[in-house]
């Protein structure tokens, strides 16, 4: 049977969504997908389109490549417009002429920016806000521009705004109506809202009508109002809502709505059976969905139609049933939410109002004329509610005790009020993005998951805006507390702490040795989990040698002999390169040792070289040359700072735009030797090609026209992640500042071995917290985090060096105590010009010729 | 009569460390276990990783068992008998061991 060809117009959020969908389903391999965009690029994601102006690059907003398409099948046509549809014959027509057929047609062409119909509208610097094209141009024209105004006060037009503001504009918002963002929000928080904008350093104008567009005497343009006021700027942007882009189905006969919209039934079905409509170009029940969770439940459905219909064959089961429009957000920092009937027009309904112009709060909850229901809400300053009040509208549970303790400030130690987790229905959706229901959670508990990764992992859960973040892990955890598991933190059986918790204990006692820490909280006499780890925290604070004598039993395999141990108990060795420059006469140095004591040399990812091989008596001789050549140890066997690697930057690089190396060379200098929870490494790369891999490191680094851009958490290895975008701009001083901060908050908080991509996952309050902590000093620790990473840095020794000038350790240095044999075990054969450990087959013959000759 | 081969002196034990001793041909994993006079010999090879390499673990207590954890692959095995907690098949050999004037010493009869 041939396969059932089914093409997307469109790739947006939601066809993008769509394809996943359908290529990820189990009966993928039954369709053929095609989807033409008329964009230069694949889907990307709109909702977060303001951080291109914070430093994101396309790339960064990117939600698929076209290699992730190629792998999973998907045909892609970029910068081709489908210009055509024939339904009878089932076809289509694009912009170059390209016809094809189809199966299954969907439409998911998503909406343009209403343009009001103002004379003037259409020159230079008169521009919208929807696409990175558009970005591009405002970017351009912010470059030549003091003042930019937006036309619209709505939720998209606040983006916008602050995206002229992020591009150091004087920024204006002018609005219609008489209040910001009129559709979700009431009065009282409209005005607050305003409030905050203003002091944010935006002006409002509310109830200006533009009439026209207009020369300016100190600006480039000259707005005039209805009122007869006027208002001066170099740029306009309008964002005064958007429109379906439904130009296709009206062209080739397929219903639309009166004021636009391509009509649609339950199951996202045109008037054309086999054309369907998806996301903000679809009209059902003569509304239109402009955010983007409705149109990822309208894929759904589809992608499930489509299946049922052709494949499965069987009566479609999932429909479209409307969507809730409820939306929480931060809109130029101030944090925004709206659910259900924010307005009130529910007859006989009746509501409560929090307002405290201290805190520049404002709360107001629409409840049923018997007070039992929650109808809607508005939260305007904090919106740590909005979850809770969310489940209680959406699933129509009764408001536990008086509605006004749900927007009442929690007073003293008394808990805020709310509903608990527990009171939600199975079926209740938690998170909105992914569709994913409180019984989902609860599976994926009962299937393993104990940690808020393992449920993004399982789930998708909280990836999508992260809204959803802090009712997710409640679920959770009171899940896991239903199944009656335990969560067990302690770090083995003789602590009965976290890794954290321990790293405190050591922290605020001040304690120097493992036996002072077991002795005071601990039973037994260790092991090789917490001794360790002790060992590294004392190591992050005090930072002593770690051979002397009660630091020695310790160290892990690797650290105890100062070099990672092999498969035959061999070592082997690595110098440290900063930034992976290295000097000629250093390279040859390093090839002379390997070549007196053949050692395997390998080039390891990190910019740097690794020599094998190398046996316990070897190991002082080894560094004794490394030493006298100007090399120090490059700490590869510890949980420590591994390598800073770099691009070669603006010295010699015809794009470099900042020197990257000479960057990686200070950051590895500055926190060589540091001990930590696990492993890190850094990337520092000279422009945003950033051919370093800055974005795959614990720490990156890519430089700007502006300064250093910082991204945290990111790993390569076994569980890929892509860093965060911390902050940008940075000067060198505050770049260092905030990796102090970070790392050294890494350390205190982490658990046993946990990456900094995991740790983050992990981290309650995510990278929004991460920043609070490090940026605007919330804990108002950034000094003692500093103060820890100025100790280590000012107790910095090579260890090797340390080690090959002490007799009494170099005596640890050899096979044997009492001999002077070496281990009789080590078998190695040559490969390709160097030795390896012999296979377990090779050891056999080896042995058995060995002694035929003897 | 048991042949005692002299390993070390007691102070050149790191205390909850080991060493590696020849005794007689063979390969034995010495250890100091705390800061006294218990020490305790296995053998050195690690049959999981088949490497000569148990001297340089990590010494502990699981339960009561004073143990030493392989630093290839983290199996234990309890150093009064060479029993490995891992895996009831696998038991390594255990040698006498003493301290005589300060200096550490085995016999090779296991």
């Amino acid at each position: 049977m041939s396969k059932k060809r089914i093409i997307v117009v469109g790739n947006g959020m939601v066809g993008h969504n769509f394809l996943a969908t359908m290529a990820e389903s189990e009966k993928a391999s039954e369709f053929e997908l095609i989807t033409f965009s008329e964009e230069p690029r694949l889907a990307y994601d709109r909702v977060q389109l303001s951080k291109y102006f914070s430093g994101a690059t396309a790339a960064d907003l990117a939600l698929t490549t076209e290699s992730e398409y190629d792998d999973s099948g998907i045909t892609y046509l970029k910068n081709e417009k489908v210009v055509e549809i024939d339904a009878d014959n089932k076809t289509i027509t694009t912009s170059t002429g390209r016809i094809e057929g189809y199966d299954k047609l969907v439409l998911a062409t998503g909406s343009y920016p209403f343009v009001p119909p103002i004379p003037g509208k259409d020159q230079d610097h008169c521009l919208v806000y929807r696409t990175i094209e558009d970005l591009e141009a405002i970017s351009a024209s912010a470059e030549v521009s003091k003042t930019g105004v937006v036309v619209g006060g709505g939720l998209l037009g606040l983006e916008a705004a602050n995206a002229l503001k992020e591009a150091g504009l004087d920024t204006h918002v002018v609005e219609f109506a008489p209040r910001l963002m009129a559709v979700q929000l009431d009065e009282g928080g409209g005005n607050l809202l305003r409030h905050k904008i203003e002091s944010l350093g935006v002006s409002v104008h509310t109830e200006k009508n533009t009439k026209e567009i207009v020369a300016g005497e100190e600006c480039r343009y000259r707005m005039n109002f209805a009122d007869g006021s006027h208002l001066e700027t170099d740029m306009i942007l309008f964002s005064a809502g958007i429109r379906p882009q439904d130009e296709l189905a009206r062209q080739f006969g397929i219903d639309v709505g009166e004021r636009g919209g391509i009509v649609i039934n339950d199951y996202c079905q045109t008037s054309e059976e086999d054309i369907y409509a998806i996301g903000e170009c679809a009209l059902w029940d003569s509304k239109i969905f402009g955010l983007v969770a409705p149109g990822y439940q309208m894929a759904k459905v589809t992608a499930a139609h489509i299946t049922d219909t052709l494949v499965n064959l069987k009566t479609p089961e999932l429909a479209f049933k409307g969507a809730d429009m409820s939306t929480k957000l931060k809109l130029l920092g101030v944090d925004v939410a709206s659910i259900g009937d924010a307005h009130g027009h529910t007859a006989g309904s009746q509501s409560f109002v929090f307002s405290d112009d201290i805190e520049e709060v404002y709360k107001r909850l629409i409840v049923s004329a018997d007070g039992k229901k929650l109808l809607g809400a508005v939260l305007v300053g904090e919106t740590e509610s909005y979850g809770t009040l969310l489940q209680l509208m959406l699933n129509d549970m009764d408001i536990p005790g008086n509605p006004a303790a749900l927007i009442l400030p929690a007073l003293g130690d008394e808990a805020p009020a709310g509903l608990g987790v527990t009171a939600l229905p199975d079926t209740a959706q938690i998170c909105s993005c992914y569709d994913v229901s409180k019984g989902d959670i609860a599976s994926a508990v009962q299937g393993g998951c104990c940690t808020m990764g393992d449920i993004k992992g399982a789930t998708k859960a909280t990836t999508g805006c992260g809204g959803c973040a802090a009712l997710t892990k409640q679920v959770m955890d009171s899940e896991l507390a239903a199944l009656g598991v335990e969560v067990n933190n302690d770090l083995c059986e003789h602590f009965a702490y976290t890794r954290a918790e321990l790293a405190d204990i050591v922290r605020v006692k001040g304690y120097g040795s493992f036996a002072e820490v077991l002795k005071g909280h601990g039973k037994g006499h260790g092991c090789e989990i917490c001794k360790p780890t002790i060992g590294s925290i004392l190591a992050s604070y005090k930072n002593e040698y770690v051979l002397k004598d009660d630091l020695m039993p310790l160290q892990d395999t690797n650290d105890i002999f100062l070099g990672n141990m092999q498969k035959d108990g061999t070592y082997s060795v690595v110098p440290r390169v900063p930034g992976g420059e290295i000097t000629p006469d250093k390279l040859i140095a390093i090839g002379e040792v390997a070549k007196e004591f053949d050692l395997y040399t390998k080039i390891t990812g990190g910019q740097r070289i690794d020599l094998f091989g190398a046996q316990l008596h070897e190991l002082p001789k080894i560094w004794e040359k490394l030493i006298a050549a100007g090399l120090e140890t490059g700490h590869a066997y510890g949980k420590a700072l591994r390598t800073v690697k770099s691009c070669v930057g603006s010295t010699w690089c015809r794009y470099g735009v900042l020197d990257s190396v000479s960057m990686a060379v200070a950051l590895e200098n500055r926190y060589k030797g540091l001990r930590a929870p696990h492993k890190i490494k850094f990337g520092v790369s000279g422009c945003t090609r950033e051919c370093a891999e800055a974005q795959s490191k614990d720490i990156g680094v890519i430089a700007t026209e502006s300064g250093w851009n910082l991204y945290v958490c990111g790993n390569g290895g076994m569980r890929p992640r892509h860093a965060d975008l911390f902050a940008t701009d940075l000067d060198d001083e505050t770049l260092i500042k905030y990796i102090d901060r970070v790392l050294m908050f890494y350390v205190r908080t982490a658990d046993r071995l946990q990456r900094t991509s995991v740790w983050l996952e992990n981290l309650e309050g995510g990278l929004d917290y991460l920043r609070e902590v490090v940026v605007d000093n919330k804990l108002d620790i950034c000094g003692e985090l500093e103060n820890d990473m100025t100790r280590v840095v000012g107790t910095y020794q090579c260890e090797w060096k340390t080690t090959v000038e002490s007799p009494e350790k170099l005596k640890r240095f050899s096979h044997f105590i009492n001999a002077a044999e070496e281990d009789n075990n080590l078998l190695y054969v040559r490969e390709r010009g160097q030795r390896r450990p012999a296979t377990d087959s090779e050891r056999i013959e080896l042995v058995e010729l060995t002694t035929e000759k003897h | 009569m048991t042949d005692w081969t002299t390993v070390c002196s007691l102070e050149d034990l790191v205390p909850d460390t080991g060493v590696c001793a020849l005794v007689e041909g063979k390969q034995v994993a010495v250890f100091r276990f705390g800061d006294g006079e218990t020490v305790y010999a296995i053998s050195n090879y690690d049959p999981f990783g088949k490497a000569n390499v148990l001297s340089r673990g990590i010494l502990g207590s699981v339960g009561e068992r004073p143990v030493v954890a392989s630093p290839l692959y983290k199996q234990h095995f309890d150093l009064s008998n060479g029993e490995c907690l891992e895996d009831d098949a696998v038991t390594l050999e255990h040698f006498p061991v003493r301290i005589e004037n300060g200096i550490v010493q085995v016999s090779s009869a296991a």
